[in-house]
């Protein structure tokens, strides 16, 4: 019964890394790509200068949900990445080329290079969004194992359901980048940036609800999992309202609103996939409590969990807090 | 059989590429977090603008460095798992938990604070400033710590058991974490940040001073630079003798494959340093031997006549590949004695008043300025193929380690990891050079300097 709960904690610790992870990179990676389809220079740099200075620590997320697999759950640890090897490789690749087209494109004062520079922003953010999506939709659609070892051909993410969430994954982050940038920004960028949001809101809610109805069509399990009625119900309740309020947001004083509605219409389908798949990690027969490490190594972590994720809570939000408020660009400084 | 060996092969260069990447990018950010600590704090303590300057000047370079170790280690977290599964599966319980430490208590202390440190100044002003550096600075201390700790462990497995499933299982997570190995190889690896940092520093310094000796930034930062030399390379040797000692207690064949020493020599005779020679390992002896006798007992025995356990006295199927680790060790010992050199010569210099006129001096500084990374990089070679064939010291093989992932895609992801690797780099290196060129102006200017008049609170 202890153990169920360490497991059960250990999973929440688990889920609240990447969650952490999807919400916070995942808005940056939207930036991303907006930033790469924007033609004017001035408005590229903007939206560039509002993750400059928080898009690594946000990125970190990602590198403790790898410990915190290999730490919490080995075994689920042992066969995600060879059966995931293709988009998780394409995937740090492309953050790699991210994380020096931010910090390397004002080290050039050429207007051409910088534009090709953030051309390869948008693609690797796109390709990071995109496997990270993929990512997921191997996960759901079942991975194969034989004696804890992965036994399938390593191409299984090509398969239309994975390559659909690497297309919601996407335009979803897309949404939550617009959102960023509504809140951030101020006249004409911000204007962009609304409209933006609201055609990629609908697109996502359409993507997402198709989703919904295809993964149910995965397996019977699911299906039950999903139509069951207090899912169901609460699941419109929520996504309904997160929507509404969304659009009716952008009459509000506060330019946060439209974002936080959008990272809670995340979290509902974050929160989704998580029920679908319960209790296993890794579908269709790795549950958690196979997968766990002993009691002895959970405890261990959560009680460093419990320790330093208040104060790593703290500042990060301090560091946040220090460069909150508008872009103002300055136009003064650009060479372009 | 053929397309699995190619398929390891490929997966342990895969880790070898991405972690020698990233253990430049890792120890130049120690070693210059911490460079930027004192420089701030003397800048606060005696409030010259030089010292500010040489701050602004290093940060940007910090700033470019710091972004690609974060995505280059982002990699490596998940190298466990995407290569060496059984490994993960094996010994996850013991390793994860010091990574999700690491993490934990050192990852985001850095990356929290770092936006503060690069763009902050005018923000939080000087004194949350100085500990926004500090926070960066230890944490990136911290992290040494525990990623060190892991690696040790896998040397020197201690505070386990075995499972019925042949899995590691902790039992003592205090002798898991300070195994026998760890104090040495922690030591040895801060002093090389902060050595190959300072080297590297003292080489772009002594590049600047050539083209203007008059220039105070390029001074000072090259004085604290050869300071740094003088006092931790000769430091550095004593604890890499040290390092040594203890490796020959729990690895004795790496020790006999550094040495090269196949056979005993005749009792009394002790153990020779061989400074030339090529092992064979298919007939268990070397080629082309150049050795000068008992010195090898002097230093690894402190004697004149004692011998170590020598490789043909170990089961063949248990010894490391002996040429690579034989010359990495060499090469490593080699620059170590350069950058000794360097720093004796610098107290001379000192003392006769022309630290920085002595243009041979300076050219030497230039040419040696990548020696700390390239002696990093062999000791890792020595302590890591010589660890070879185990990945667990003892315990678990290399050959039972690996993913159940096609040899295509391992070779595939290989290339396409090294060839991306080398341009990222590539472009990263001429980059920083293109920086370095121009040395630090009176005034000089912080990453995005103009960042915090863009982002305000209207």
């Amino acid at each position: 019964m202890e153990g169920d709960v360490i497991i059960l904690l250990s999973a929440a610790a688990l889920a609240f890394s990447v969650l952490s992870y999807v919400l916070l990179d995942g808005t940056d990676l939207g930036v991303g790509i907006l930033l790469g389809l924007t033609p004017s220079p001035d408005r590229r740099r903007a939206m560039a200068v509002s993750i400059l200075p928080i898009w690594d620590a946000n990125e970190t997320w990602l590198v403790l949900g790898g410990g915190g697999l290999l730490a919490l759950f080995p075994l689920a640890y042992a066969v995600l990445l060879p059966a995931l090897y293709v988009p998780f490789i394409a995937m740090f690749l492309a953050l790699i080329v991210r994380a020096m087209a931010l910090e390397f494109r004002d080290y050039t004062d050429k207007a051409h290079i910088k534009r090709r520079i953030d051309a390869l922003h948008l693609c690797a953010s796109v390709i990071a969004g995109g496997c990270q999506g993929a990512a997921l939709g191997t996960l759901v659609q079942g991975v194969s194992i034989q004696n804890g070892e992965f036994t399938g051909t390593g191409w299984e993410w090509f398969s239309p359901f994975a390559l659909y969430c690497a297309s919601v994954l996407v335009v979803g982050y897309a949404w939550l980048g617009a959102c960023w940038l509504y809140w951030r920004t101020e006249a004409a960028l911000q204007q962009a940036a609304r409209c933006q949001a609201k055609i990629l809101s609908v697109a996502t809610l359409v993507l997402m609800t198709a989703l919904l109805i295809w993964t149910s069509t995965l397996n019977l399990n699911y299906a039950q999992r999903l139509s069951s009625h207090v899912v169901e119900y609460t699941t419109v309740g929520v996504g309904l309202t997160a929507f509404v309020a969304f659009w009716m947001s952008f009459r509000a004083r506060s330019d946060v609103l439209p974002l936080i509605c959008a990272l809670s219409l995340f979290v509902l389908g974050f929160a989704l996939m998580v029920i679908t798949l319960f209790p296993f990690i890794v579908p269709p027969n790795l549950t958690l409590k196979a997968a766990a490490s002993s009691a002895t190594s959970q405890k261990f972590m959560l009680v460093g969990f419990a320790l330093l994720m208040p104060v790593t809570f703290f500042y990060n939000t301090f560091g946040f807090r220090v460069f909150s408020g508008k872009i103002h660009s300055t136009k003064v400084r650009l060479l372009e | 059989m053929e397309s699995v060996e190619w398929g390891l092969m490929a997966a342990r260069t895969q880790f070898a590429v991405t972690i020698s990447f990233h253990i430049v990018l890792a120890a130049f950010s120690i070693g210059l977090a911490n460079f930027l600590l004192v420089l701030e704090a003397l800048w606060l303590w005696r409030r010259q603008q030089v010292y500010l300057d040489i701050y602004h000047y290093w940060l940007k370079i910090f700033a470019l460095n710091v972004a690609i170790g974060t995505a280059s280690g982002l990699m490596l977290e998940y190298q466990f798992g995407l290569n060496w599964s059984r490994l993960s599966t094996q010994a996850g319980e013991i390793l994860g938990p010091l990574m999700f430490y690491e993490v934990m208590a050192a990852f985001f202390l850095e990356a929290g604070f770092l936006g503060i440190m690069l763009f902050g100044m005018k923000k939080v002003g000087p004194g949350l400033h100085l500990f926004a550096t500090g926070a960066v600075a230890v944490g990136s201390i911290i992290s040494a710590f525990w990623i060190l700790s892991a690696n040790s462990w896998m040397h020197t497995p201690r505070g386990f058991s075995i499972g019925a499933d042949g899995r590691f299982l902790a039992q003592d997570w205090w002798a898991i974490i300070f195994n026998p190995s760890f104090p040495y190889r922690l030591t040895h690896m801060l002093l090389a940040t902060f050595l190959a940092t300072a080297v590297l520093i003292a080489g772009a310094s002594a590049w600047q001073l050539l083209r203007d000796p008059t220039n105070l930034r390029a001074r000072v930062q090259f004085s604290m630079a050869l300071w740094t030399v003088a006092i931790l390379a000769p430091v550095q040797i004593a604890v890499g003798d040290l390092h040594g000692e203890n490796t020959l207690k729990f690895q004795p064949q790496k020790v006999a494959a550094m040495e090269g020493a196949w056979t005993r020599p005749a009792p009394g005779a002790g153990e020779p340093l061989r400074l030339f020679a090529w092992p064979d390992m298919a007939e268990r002896r070397n080629h082309f031997e150049l050795a000068i006798p008992r010195i090898a007992s002097l230093y690894l025995r402190h004697d004149l006549s004692s011998t170590i356990k020598p490789l043909t006295e170990f089961a063949h199927q248990d010894i490391p590949p002996v040429a690579v680790v034989f010359w990495a060790f060499r090469v490593m010992v080699g620059l170590g004695l350069l950058m000794l050199a360097l720093g004796i010569t610098s107290l001379v210099l000192r003392c006769q008043n022309r630290l920085y006129n002595a243009r041979g001096m300076l050219r030497c500084c230039v040419l040696m300025a990548p020696a700390g990374f390239m002696a990093m990089i062999s000791g890792w070679v020595v302590t890591e193929v010589g660890r070879q064939p185990f990945t667990v010291y003892g315990l678990l093989r290399t050959a039972d380690s690996a993913s159940a992932v096609s040899s295509d895609q391992v070779i595939g992801s290989t290339l396409t990891i090294l060839f991306f690797y080398l341009v990222v780099f590539g472009i990263g290196l001429s980059v920083l050079l293109r920086i370095l060129r121009q040395p630090a102006r009176t005034g000089e200017q912080g990453p995005q300097p103009t960042l915090p008049d863009e982002i305000r609170r209207s």
